[in-house]
């Protein structure tokens, strides 16, 4: 058996073992690789950095579980992270779905803590799961008070000194989506369509081109897209001299450029072999055929 | 009857909702503000029913011993656990996912290290799976190829160390060459679910009654 030929057998350990090595290492020592900005993530970072204290709020909504923390969860850190430095009046919202609840959670008190003087009800509102999905959505627009009654805390609505001014949509400048599944469309469908409410998104990166369409025709305001997006506006906010935090996805982006090159170099040596065996082959063929 | 009277209660609905989207205005917007906590009510009880439909389903294989009947034991195993400390931890605080809860440490040291696993394998597979079938049989394999490989290094940093050049390339991928197809595919989802709608609320589609 030739060396293409093993190589094409490779057994998938080794595959494994690579991809395990060069996603570990710049997790250990980060590289620093530059990171550099696009358009759709600077919207996104410009519409929220023009806003301040008097500006409406941001609804911030906490759409995915836990297995899509690594890619979302600096997303949401940094728009929470923003929005807390400007002091721009945030809502989170805990999720259209009841397993998003925790990881809303997780990310409000992480974010908090490097914020002290912030106090929940008056620079930040942080509402728990109701069911519904989009009748939540519709139901915002008529009144998020009679909607949620009482924030995650269980703090009447109509008690908290933030939501003395904010009664629906048309006091909110921005939604912004943080989500694992095709919940931005609900928001451009009941939110947006039906009360003209700007939304912005932040999603996987496997379910970002499908929103290149919305995000082209400018329904969205702008848009992460994967752990490429949130790194980009982590490095937003450190130009600015903003807290970025641990800048977690920066971290993840140099693992996964190598994971990216390494794949690439696999289905490089994978094709070559492919054509080498082949070739040989045929070649083994006709001379068969020719005794 | 039986038919009837389901048939009915869609097509009232749907033609409130329809309504009430285009026109706010009273009576249909109070309308519709009755339809969304309707919604909310049944929405809560199909909860019910999916509980319903696992338990039964996962009876009847662990009854009947059907292959992999032992998973469903583990089924059974977590949905008590669940049930458990999401009560316990509801009758001591108000919320379960409050820091401390029992349910909050089962989320935090079981659900969560559990579907980040399952997602992290996707890393070993994906890699796996592109050295042994993405090969270059075809036009049409090396065009999907060509771009596949571009976008994968054009949008990661590395890609710009490359090539500063890279990244721009990549984005027009997305922008422009995957826009067109995708836009089609959005359109033809959108139409299709504009009659499925009707289709359902005019009665022509049943199969749901069954």
């Amino acid at each position: 058996m030739g060396f293409w030929q093993r190589l094409l057998q490779l057994d998938r350990k080794w595959i494994f073992l690579g991809i395990a090595i060069v996603v570990i290492i710049p997790l250990i020592k980060p590289l620093g690789l530059p990171i550099k900005p696009t358009k759709p993530v600077q919207d996104l970072f410009n519409y929220i950095d023009t806003l301040g204290p008097q500006s409406d709020a941001i609804f911030l909504v906490c759409d995915f579980d836990p297995s899509l923390m690594p890619e979302l969860m600096p997303m949401i850190q940094s728009i929470l992270r923003h929005c807390l430095t400007k002091g721009v009046p945030v809502i989170l919202h805990g999720g259209l779905y009841p397993a998003y609840i925790g990881i809303a959670k997780m990310a409000i008190d992480e974010v908090a803590a490097e914020f002290p003087e912030k106090k929940s009800g008056e620079d930040y509102v942080f509402l728990g799961f109701i069911p519904g999905v989009t009748a939540v959505i519709l139901a915002i627009g008529i009144d998020i008070a009679s909607t949620f009654k009482t924030d995650y805390y269980g703090v009447p609505i109509d008690s908290l000194p933030m939501m003395y001014g904010i009664k629906n949509y048309s006091d909110i400048s921005l939604v912004v989506d943080i989500s694992g599944s095709s919940s931005p469309e609900s928001w451009l469908m009941y939110g947006q369509e039906r009360y003209s409410v700007n939304v912005g998104l932040g999603c996987t990166a496997v379910s970002a081109p499908s929103y290149y369409a919305f995000l082209q025709s400018g329904q969205f305001v702008g848009m992460m897209g994967g752990m490429k997006g949130a790194a980009e506006y982590e490095e937003l906010l450190a130009r600015k001299g903003y807290p970025a935090g641990k800048r977690p996805a920066t971290t993840g982006m140099d693992s996964q450029s190598f994971a990216h090159l390494l794949i690439i170099l696999l289905v490089i040596l994978g094709n070559i072999g492919y054509f080498v065996v082949r070739r040989a082959e045929r070649k083994a063929g006709m001379e068969r055929r020719k005794r | 009857m039986k038919k009837r009277v389901p048939l009915l209660i869609t097509f009232i609905t749907g033609f409130i909702v329809i309504v009430s989207f285009f026109v706010p205005h009273r009576p249909f917007g109070a309308l519709e503000t009755e339809t969304l906590i309707w919604y909310s009510i049944i929405l809560g009880f199909t909860l019910l029913i999916g509980v319903d439909s696992l338990v039964r389903l996962h009876t009847r294989q662990i009854r009947r011993k059907k292959k992999g009947w032992w998973y469903s034991i583990v089924f059974f195993a977590g949905f008590f656990y669940c049930l458990t400390i999401g009560i316990i931890s509801l009758i001591r605080t108000p919320n379960p996912f409050q820091p401390g809860t029992v349910f909050f440490y089962g989320y935090e040291t079981i659900l969560i290290p559990l579907q980040s696993t399952m997602f992290a394998l996707l890393a070993f597979f994906v890699a796996s799976a592109s050295y042994r079938a993405f090969r270059a049989r075809n036009l049409d394999a090396t065009l999907l190829l060509i771009t596949a490989v571009i976008v994968m290094i054009g949008r990661v940093p590395a890609g710009h160390k490359l090539w500063t050049r890279l990244p721009g390339i990549a984005n027009w991928v997305f922008d422009v060459l995957q826009m067109g197809p995708m836009r089609g595919i959005m359109i033809g989802v959108a139409l299709g679910a504009v009659a499925m709608s009707l289709r359902l609320i005019l009665g022509i589609e049943r199969t749901y009654l069954s």
